[in-house]
């Protein structure tokens, strides 16, 4: 096992504050707090309707908690819009794969960068000076950053629609890489894949972390990969952060082995049945 | 047959034609385009500069609805802004032409905004419904305005260029052909760039292009916006090729015409847009061919001509909505490839 020490004492680049949210009477978020340190893996992980996905969607702009803060590198980010959030820094890619399949792969990536470009609908229509330079540096940049990087040069004129789902992940990151991430945020990376496949992505993820210095937090439901290579991990149930700490504190944790494989206490189970019955 | 090609250099990759048969091919239709006035007769100029105009049109349809995903049934009277601008400006302040051609196509793009406004909260039918209401409101009021010449329209001198009248198609080539070349070149540069993607990603999934930093609303209306500046400026050049308008030179079935030209074309190609518009001006003539063709065995045939071509817009559009989804382009498309790989594989 890679060793799993405690990150050093870096700033959190992202503070999670009292987030509370809810749909109605559907409470998907309560009192939700961590930290992810600068530099950082950080994993969430839960059961199932745990509230991982909604905690995603709240910090990535979609929802408006109805309590609490999310700051990012010291700045609120209340009444900021998902767009804006993009442009900040703030990357991530999808549980169920969002790309675009009308385009190449290649497009897709360059998409990526879109916050960071300054075509006008005018420099665009001619595609004179800026709007060609500026078309070219990025070419360059994503293939010789991104595309090398993530190996996936065979495939940069595929129609993303053709390809694997293994292939489509590793495409889906290239695209948030060239969003120039601050902080990458992977729902569910190598769900999915096969063993192969997700050793790869692991070595992307720790690469991305070691070579571009970006702080990853990820959603995944793969506890090995998750005990591997995080440095820091955040346990939701129900909606609410049941415990957090290196992955070995939280393996050992009781309340996390119960919420995952349930207490074996059959008294328990039926007081909680009949508690949830009335 | 094509074996491998070789690209030293980003920009000759990035390059909108990519291969030296392409840009051969490209500069014998150049040559060809420049020659045909001087070959073809009047009938013939007067097809092929309504072809271009409709091109135009149907190349800004194809970015708001084929690149955009946002479906407009008002690209008519988008055009109808565009011809009633030129008309006025040149009848009452008699400016030149390049200049009410882009002023009209700027009041179009600017209406285009205002109707595009609902496209943040509709998609779809409800769009489409939102801009079929734009087009009865401007109908009703091109046709009830005093400037606009109320019901009866307005007939307008033709454009002159340094004392010479443009009034004959032999001139007005030289206007349309080389406007439209221009607009699709320009349609297909947009689609080289951040812009092109975003509009793209914006019809294939809204909600992640937004995550990746495209503000929806202000994308959504500069689609519109374009849209509407190529329908307003291919209403200018109809203007000045029919050097009259009225209310019912630009009725909603010219928008339904639009939009089947890109479906029989290719939604989302800019090839697409070419080819449909052109094909579909054309299937009226073929049609008019046939009916004096079958005048001999049948003498009712030039009677039976209006019902029947609408018989064959409406049969082409479901023909190619089933058998042919992604239309015209994608013929070409399988065409080409064919010859890439011929003989090794067929």
């Amino acid at each position: 096992m890679m060793a799993a020490q405690a990150a050093p004492a870096a700033r959190p680049i992202l503070e999670v504050a009292g987030i509370s949210l809810a749909f109605g009477g559907v409470r998907a978020l309560t009192d939700v707090s961590f930290q992810v340190p600068e530099g950082s893996i950080t994993a969430v992980i839960g059961p199932n309707g745990a509230g991982k996905t909604s905690l995603f969607n709240t910090i990535s702009g979609f929802y408006r908690p109805q309590a609490g803060q999310i700051s990012f590198a010291g700045e609120s980010l209340a009444g900021v819009r998902a767009p804006e959030r993009a442009a900040r820094g703030l990357a991530r890619t999808f549980q169920n794969i969002a790309l675009f399949r009308g385009m190449t792969v290649l497009d897709n990536i360059k998409l990526g960068r879109h916050a960071h470009l300054r075509t006008g609908v005018l420099d665009a229509l001619f595609y004179w000076g800026r709007a060609q330079k500026e078309e070219l540096a990025l070419r360059a940049e994503i293939e010789e950053r991104i595309i090398d990087f993530l190996e996936i040069q065979h495939i940069r004129n595929a129609s993303v629609a053709t390809l694997s789902y293994g292939l489509q992940k590793r495409v889906e990151l290239a695209r948030a890489l060239a969003m120039r991430p601050r902080i990458l945020m992977l729902d569910e990376p190598v769900a999915g894949m096969n063993r192969e496949e997700t050793e790869d992505m692991a070595r992307f993820i720790l690469d991305v972390k070691e070579e571009w210095g970006v702080t990853i937090l990820m959603v995944e439901h793969d506890m090995g990969m998750v005990m591997d290579i995080s440095d820091h991990v955040v346990v939701l149930n129900f909606g609410q952060v049941i415990a957090s700490g290196t992955p070995r504190e939280v393996q050992g944790n009781e309340a996390v082995i119960a919420a995952y494989l349930g207490s074996g206490d059959v008294g328990e189970l039926s007081r909680r049945i009949k508690a949830e019955a009335v | 047959m094509r074996i491998g090609t070789l690209k030293t250099s980003y920009a000759a990759d990035e390059a909108l034609f990519d291969s030296s048969v392409q840009r051969t091919l490209l500069v014998l239709l150049a040559l060809a385009a420049v020659a045909f006035p001087f070959v073809a007769s009047p009938y013939w100029l007067f097809l092929a500069c309504l072809c271009a105009i409709n091109v135009a049109s149907a190349t800004g349809l194809n970015l708001l609805t084929g690149y955009t995903g946002l479906v407009s049934l008002g690209q008519a009277a988008f055009m109808s802004v565009g011809a009633y601008t030129v008309a006025v400006l040149e009848i009452r302040l008699g400016t030149p032409f390049l200049l009410n051609l882009l002023i009209g196509a700027g009041l179009a793009a600017m209406i285009g905004i205002l109707v595009g406004i609902p496209s943040l909260k509709v998609k779809g039918l409800y769009l489409a419904i939102a801009t079929i209401a734009a087009s009865v409101i401007l109908h009703f009021l091109f046709s009830h305005w005093s400037l606009t010449g109320e019901a009866r329209g307005l007939s307008m001198p033709p454009a002159r260029l340094f004392g010479i009248s443009l009034d004959q198609p032999f001139s007005l080539y030289w206007l349309i052909m080389p406007v439209t070349c221009l607009m699709v070149l320009g349609a297909a540069n947009l689609l080289r760039t951040r812009i092109g993607r975003a509009f793209i990603a914006i019809r294939d999934r809204d909600i992640s292009a937004e995550v990746l930093g495209i503000p929806l609303l202000r994308y959504k209306l500069t689609s519109f916006a374009i849209s509407s500046f190529y329908a307003g400026l291919a209403g200018g050049l109809w203007a000045y090729f029919f050097r009259v308008v009225t209310p019912e030179s630009f009725p909603l079935v010219n928008s339904i015409f639009y939009l089947a030209a890109i479906i029989v074309g290719g939604m989302g190609t800019i090839l697409g847009g070419i080819l449909g518009a052109v094909f579909m001006t054309l299937v009226p003539e073929l049609l008019k061919f046939v009916a004096n063709w079958a005048t001999p065995i049948y003498p009712d045939a030039l009677a039976a001509l209006a019902p029947v071509r609408t018989i064959v817009f409406g049969g082409l559009i479901v023909g190619f909505l089933i058998f042919e989804p992604r239309g015209l382009a994608e013929i070409w498309r399988r065409a080409r490839r064919f010859f890439h790989l011929w003989p090794f594989r067929t």
